[in-house]
C-alpha cells in the first residue's frame, strides 16, 4: 500500500529520580557515583526483616511534579509490589504503585512552532529504582546497589504524541518543570531522567495500530531520533503488507540504531498486590494546599509573563526561562534597575557566554545550582554606566571580564582601567582635529560628497583616544568640523 | 539448681532484688537443665552457653537495676535477626545466614536485661502447625516426646515447657503462637497487628505476622509483652502507641468483662476432651456469675481459606529474595535461571515450595479477583463483624486447637488435616485482633490443652485480665506442672 500516510500514535513513560537527601524506603543518602556498595542497608538491599518506611521529602516532591501538571491527587494512593525476578532487585520486587497511583489525570503544555499543545498524563506514581548490574567482569556480572531505593517517579502520558519532535519537545518540557521544581536534575546521560517510548501507526481516524517499544533512549537526540527510525520500520513494514510484532527496541547508543530485545509474548506477569509493609499515602487537603502554595511559578507562565511585562521576543523569554534560577538571575537585574531588554541582551549574551565558556560549571551539572558570573545587582550597575554614557557599548564588555576576573564592582575596574568615557568638548575636538589633519585624503572625499566616511573618522577618534571618546559626541563635531 | 528453674520472672525479679540469687546462678541452672533435656526435646537449632554466661556476669557486675527482664534468661524463635548470630528460619537456604542487625524485639529484650539462651527450633519460613517442616530437626513435644509440640513456634513453646528458657519470643500468622501454646501447656499472646514490631522477623506473611511472648503463666507473659512492644519507627505498621501497662490489673481477673462465645461450637470438629474443657469453662463461668453470651462467631466458616490465600500470595512476594544472588544458598552455575532454579529447588522444603506455588497462583492475572481480591474483602467483612461483637462484649472465648498434640509424622502427609487445626485462631490473624491461649487442662493421655481468648482491636490489657481469671480457674500449673514436681513429661519417663 505505497502512499499512505499513517498518523503516528506515541505514549511516553518517564522516570525521573528525585534529588532527595535520603532513599525512598530508608535512611541512605541517595547520591550518584559512590563506591559500589557503600550506601546500603538492611532495608535497601532487602535484607530478610527489613522493611520499608516512606521518606516524606519523596512523596512531597512527586505531589508537587502532580500540581504541577494539573494531576488529582489522590487523597489516598496506594503502594503496590511489582514482581519479577531480576538480580539488579534485591527483593526480587519493586515497590511501585499499581491501580491507586498517586497524581491521575493530569497535562504537560508547551508551545511547539508558535502553536499550544497539550498532552495528557495518564499517571504520575512513585517507586523504587533498582540496583545496576556491571556486565563483562572477569568473575562474571557485578552489582552494585546503591542506587536501589533511590526515588523514582514515573510520569505516564497519555498516547497524544504524533511525532518526533513533539516527542522531544514534551520529554524537554517535562525536564525543564522537573528543574524548576527543583526535584529532578534531568540528566538523561547519568539516567536520573530516563525514558521509554511506546509507538504505533494508524491511518488516520482508524483503529490503534500494534504498539511496540524503545528503551534505553539515553539523550533527547536518542528519542527523536529513535521514534524517527521505528516510524519509518513500521510503515515500511504496513507498506508491504505485514503485520507489526509487538516487540521491546533498544536504542544502541554507539551504533545509533535499534535493536529489537525480545518478543512480548513471553510478557511478564507482575503479580501486582498492595504493599502489605506500607500503610496507604494518605494526602489530606491542608498538605496538598501547602504543597500548592510552595508551588514556583513555571516555566510557560513566567515565558508569557516575560513577554508581557518585559516586552521580550517569544525566543528571548524561551533563553531566560530554560532555567528557574537563570529566570530568577533575569529579575533580578531587572529589578537592580535595568532597563528589561538590554538586560535581557547582557544576560544572553555576557553571562550566559561566560558561563558555557568560563571555569564555571554548564548549567546542568550540579543539580540546579546556577553560579552567576557576577552578582545581579553588580551587573544592573554596569548596564547602567553604559546605558547612560558612561562608557562605552565594548567597554562595558571588557569591564564585565574584569568583574568576573576580580570580582569588583563596575565602577572600581572602569576607573582602574581608564575607561571612563570622554565626552567634554574640548578634549574630543583636539582629537578630532588630529584625525582631520592627518587624513587630508579622506577630508577631501567626504567634503566631495561621501559621507559614509563619518564612521571611518569616529573609527579612529576612538582608536586614538584608546575607546573613551563619547562616539556619539565625537561624530557630531567631526560632522560640525567637516561641514562647516 | 533444680529449684532455679522453676521461679517465674516475677519471682525471680523478687529474688535479684534482694541479691538472693545472682544472673549466672541462674543463667547456669537453666544451662544444665538444657543439657539434660536438650538431646532428647531438641527445641534448639543453637544454644548459647558462653555469651549467656557473658551477659549473665555482666549483669551481676552491674546489680539489680530495676529492669523489666533483668536477668531472664529467654529463648527467640530462628526467624528473629540477631546481629551477626545465624539466623536461618529452620531453611536450608538461609543455611550459614548472619544478620547484620538486630530485630527491634532483640534490642528491646536486651535492653530490658534479658540473657538470650538459644535460637529455637521452627517449621521452615514459620509455615506449619507441627515444626515438623523444619529443614534440620524435629522438636518433641516435653510432654511426651512422641507427640508434636505444635508449630510453627514449636521450638519456643517446647523450651519455655521444658524449662530450658524461662519465656521465648515466637511469632503469630495463624496461630504459630497460641496452637504450640496450647499443645505444650504454656501461655502463649499474639498481640494486635501492629503492637509489636515487625522489623526484623524474617517475613512470612506481612500483613498477618506478629512477634509475642510464651511463658509459663499470665503475668511473666505480659511482663515480656510489655518489654517489646509499643511504635516503631522501622515498622510503619506499628501502632503509634507506647507499650501498655499489661500486668497492673491482672488480679481484676474477669471482674466485669463481657464474654462471648461460640454457640455453633459442637459443630466443629474437634477432640471430644477439647469441647469437654470449652463447656465445662463456660458453665464455670456462668456459676461465677461471669456475663457470657452463645453468638455466631466471625470468620469460623471463611478464616482458613481466607487465610491460606492472603498469607501464601504474601509469602509468594516475601520469599522471592531467596534466589543465591545475595546470600545463604547458592546453586546451579550454568546460567541465571538455572541458579533461581537449583537454589530455590534445593534450598526450600515442600511445604514452603507447595505455598509459594498456591500464593503466586493466586496473585496471576486472570485469578487476582476471584482469589486475592475477594479475600481482601472477606477480611473486611470479619473485621466489621468483629468490631460489631465487640460493641457488646469485652473477650471472645474459645478453645485454641481443635485437638491436643497430635503423634510426630501423624498429620505430616495431609497438608489440608494440618491447616484446618488453624480454625480457631486464624480469625484473631485475619482481624488483626490481640489473641492468647491459656493452658487449661488435660487429655486423658496426659497432653495439655489450652483455651484461648481473643479481644477487641488494642485491648491487650483487657486480654490478660481475661486470660488471668481464666488461669485462676485452671490452676493448671499448681494442678499439674509445680504440684507434680515439675512438667509432666519429665516424671512421665517416656
Amino acid at each position: 500500500m505505497p502512499g499512505i500516510d499513517f498518523e503516528t500514535v506515541i505514549g511516553l513513560e518517564v522516570h525521573a529520580q528525585l534529588v532527595t537527601k535520603s532513599k525512598v524506603f530508608c535512611s541512605c543518602p541517595s547520591v550518584y557515583g559512590a563506591e559500589p556498595n557503600t550506601m546500603v542497608c538492611p532495608v535497601c538491599l532487602g535484607l530478610p526483616g527489613a522493611l520499608p518506611v516512606l521518606n516524606g521529602e519523596a512523596a512531597a516532591m512527586a505531589i508537587l511534579m502532580g500540581l504541577a501538571t494539573h494531576c488529582r491527587i489522590a487523597p489516598r494512593s496506594v503502594f503496590a509490589r511489582k514482581n519479577y525476578f531480576y538480580p539488579d532487585c534485591p527483593k526480587n520486587y519493586q515497590i511501585s504503585m499499581y491501580d491507586r497511583p498517586l497524581c491521575e489525570d493530569g497535562y504537560l503544555e508547551f508551545e511547539l512552532e508558535g502553536q499550544s499543545r497539550r498532552i495528557g498524563l495518564e499517571r504520575i506514581h512513585l517507586e523504587e529504582d533498582a540496583g545496576k548490574l556491571v556486565h563483562g567482569g572477569e568473575g562474571g556480572s557485578l552489582i552494585d546497589f546503591n542506587r536501589c531505593g533511590v526515588p523514582l517517579i514515573e510520569i505516564v502520558s497519555r498516547p497524544e504524541i504524533r511525532s518526533p519532535e513533539e516527542a522531544s519537545k514534551y520529554l524537554i518540557t517535562l525536564r525543564q518543570l522537573l528543574r524548576y521544581l527543583e526535584i529532578c536534575d534531568g540528566n538523561m546521560e547519568e539516567g536520573s531522567l530516563r525514558c521509554d517510548v511506546n509507538i504505533s501507526l494508524r491511518r488516520p481516524g482508524g483503529a490503534l495500530g500494534t504498539k511496540t517499544e524503545i528503551k534505553n533512549l539515553n539523550s533527547f537526540k536518542a528519542v527523536e531520533m529513535g521514534i524517527r527510525f521505528e516510524i519509518e520500520r513500521q510503515a515500511g513494514v504496513l507498506r508491504s503488507g505485514g503485520r507489526i510484532q509487538q516487540v521491546t527496541n533498544l536504542w544502541d547508543s554507539t551504533q545509533k540504531k535499534l535493536l529489537t530485545m525480545r518478543s512480548k509474548e513471553y510478557a511478564h506477569d507482575y503479580r501486582y498486590f498492595p504493599e502489605p509493609d506500607l500503610l496507604p499515602l494518605d494526602v489530606g487537603a491542608d498538605r496538598i494546599e501547602g504543597l500548592r502554595a510552595a508551588l514556583p511559578e513555571l516555566p510557560l507562565a513566567r515565558e508569557r509573563r516575560f513577554r508581557e511585562k518585559y516586552g521580550l521576543s517569544a525566543y528571548d523569554a524561551n533563553v531566560l526561562c530554560a532555567e528557574k534560577r537563570l529566570a530568577d538571575y533575569y529579575e533580578e537585574v531587572v529589578r537592580g534597575g535595568s532597563d528589561p531588554k538590554l538586560a535581557a541582551n547582557w544576560v544572553m549574551r555576557e553571562v550566559l557566554e561566560e558561563i558555557k565558556s568560563g571555569a564555571g560549571e554548564p548549567l546542568s551539572a550540579d543539580a540546579f545550582a546556577f553560579k552567576a558570573p557576577v552578582e545581579p545587582r553588580r551587573l544592573a550597575e554596569l548596564i547602567a554606566l553604559v546605558s547612560t554614557g558612561g562608557i562605552s557599548n565594548s567597554a562595558g564588555r571588557e569591564v564585565f571580564k574584569e568583574m568576573v576576573k576580580s570580582g569588583d564592582p563596575p565602577a572600581r575596574v572602569v576607573e582602574r582601567l581608564g575607561l571612563t568615557q570622554v565626552s567634554g568638548e574640548k578634549e574630543l575636538e583636539q582629537w578630532v582635529g588630529g584625525v582631520i589633519a592627518a587624513n587630508p585624503d579622506e577630508v577631501a572625499r567626504y567634503k566631495a560628497g561621501k559621507t559614509q566616511l563619518l564612521g571611518f573618522f569616529v573609527g579612529q577618534v576612538m582608536k586614538k583616544s584608546g575607546g573613551k571618546a563619547n562616539p556619539k559626541l565625537t561624530a557630531e563635531i567631526v560632522k560640525k568640523k567637516l561641514e562647516a | 539448681m533444680e529449684e532455679l528453674v522453676q521461679y517465674s520472672i516475677f519471682e525471680l525479679q523478687e529474688l535479684y532484688r534482694k541479691r538472693e540469687v545472682g544472673v549466672v546462678e541462674v543463667v547456669r541452672a537453666y544451662l544444665e537443665s538444657i543439657a539434660a533435656r536438650e538431646s532428647s526435646v531438641k527445641a534448639f537449632l543453637r544454644v548459647f552457653p558462653e555469651t549467656a554466661l557473658d551477659e549473665a556476669a555482666k549483669l551481676d557486675t552491674k546489680g539489680y537495676d530495676g529492669s523489666a527482664l533483668f536477668g531472664v534468661p529467654i529463648a527467640l524463635k530462628d526467624n528473629l535477626c540477631t546481629r551477626g548470630i545465624r539466623t536461618t528460619c529452620a531453611s536450608k537456604i538461609l543455611e550459614g545466614y548472619r544478620p547484620p542487625y538486630d530485630a527491634t524485639v532483640v534490642e528491646r529484650l536486651k535492653a530490658a536485661g534479658s540473657v538470650v539462651v538459644g535460637k529455637t527450633n521452627l517449621d521452615e519460613f514459620a509455615m506449619g502447625s507441627s515444626c515438623e517442616n523444619s529443614a534440620f530437626q524435629v522438636t518433641r513435644n516435653p510432654w511426651d516426646e512422641e507427640y508434636a509440640p505444635g508449630g510453627s513456634s514449636g521450638g519456643s513453646a517446647a523450651a519455655v515447657a521444658a524449662d530450658l528458657a524461662l519465656a521465648s519470643l515466637g511469632s503469630d500468622t495463624g496461630g504459630s503462637i497460641r496452637q504450640p501454646a496450647s499443645l505444650c501447656g504454656v501461655v502463649g499472646l499474639k498481640g494486635t497487628y501492629g503492637r509489636v514490631s515487625r522489623y526484623g522477623l524474617v517475613a512470612f506473611a506481612s500483613s498477618l505476622d506478629q512477634i509475642g511472648p510464651f511463658a509459663r503463666d499470665v503475668r511473666d507473659c505480659a511482663l515480656v509483652m510489655e518489654a517489646i512492644a509499643g511504635q516503631d519507627v522501622r515498622d510503619a505498621t506499628t501502632i503509634p502507641e507506647p507499650s501498655p501497662d499489661l500486668h497492673g490489673n491482672l488480679e481484676k481477673g474477669l471482674d466485669g468483662l463481657r464474654i462471648a462465645f461460640p454457640s455453633d461450637l459442637g459443630k466443629w470438629e474437634m477432640d471430644s476432651v477439647v469441647k469437654d474443657i470449652a463447656t465445662r469453662t463456660i458453665d464455670d463461668l456462668i456459676r461465677d456469675a461471669v456475663p457470657v453470651e452463645g453468638v455466631t462467631l466471625p470468620g469460623m466458616e471463611t478464616s482458613i481459606a481466607t487465610y491460606y490465600i492472603l498469607a501464601n500470595a504474601e509469602a509468594s512476594s516475601n520469599l522471592a529474595r531467596y534466589d543465591g544472588v545475595k546470600y545463604g544458598l547458592r546453586s546451579g552455575s550454568e546460567s541465571l535461571l538455572n541458579m533461581y532454579e537449583e537454589t530455590r529447588g534445593e534450598g526450600f522444603g515442600e511445604e514452603v515450595k507447595r505455598r509459594i506455588l498456591l500464593g503466586t497462583y493466586v496473585l496471576s492475572s486472570g485469578y487476582y479477583d476471584a482469589y486475592y481480591a475477594k479475600a481482601q474483602q472477606v477480611k473486611a467483612l470479619i473485621c466489621a463483624q468483629f468490631e460489631e461483637l465487640f460493641t457488646t462484649h469485652d473477650l471472645v472465648f474459645l478453645p485454641t486447637s481443635p485437638t491436643p498434640a497430635f503423634k510426630l509424622g501423624e498429620k505430616l502427609d495431609d497438608p489440608i488435616a494440618m491447616y484446618l487445626s488453624d480454625i480457631f485462631t486464624t480469625p484473631a490473624n485475619i482481624a488483626g485482633l490481640p489473641a492468647i491461649s491459656v493452658p487449661a487442662g488435660l487429655s486423658p493421655n496426659g497432653l495439655p490443652i489450652g483455651m484461648q481468648l481473643i479481644a477487641a482491636w488494642g485491648q491487650e490489657a483487657k486480654l490478660m485480665r481475661g486470660a488471668f481469671g481464666l488461669e485462676r480457674m485452671y490452676r493448671f500449673r499448681e494442678r499439674f506442672v509445680r504440684g507434680a514436681g515439675g512438667r509432666g513429661g519429665r516424671n512421665a519417663g517416656h
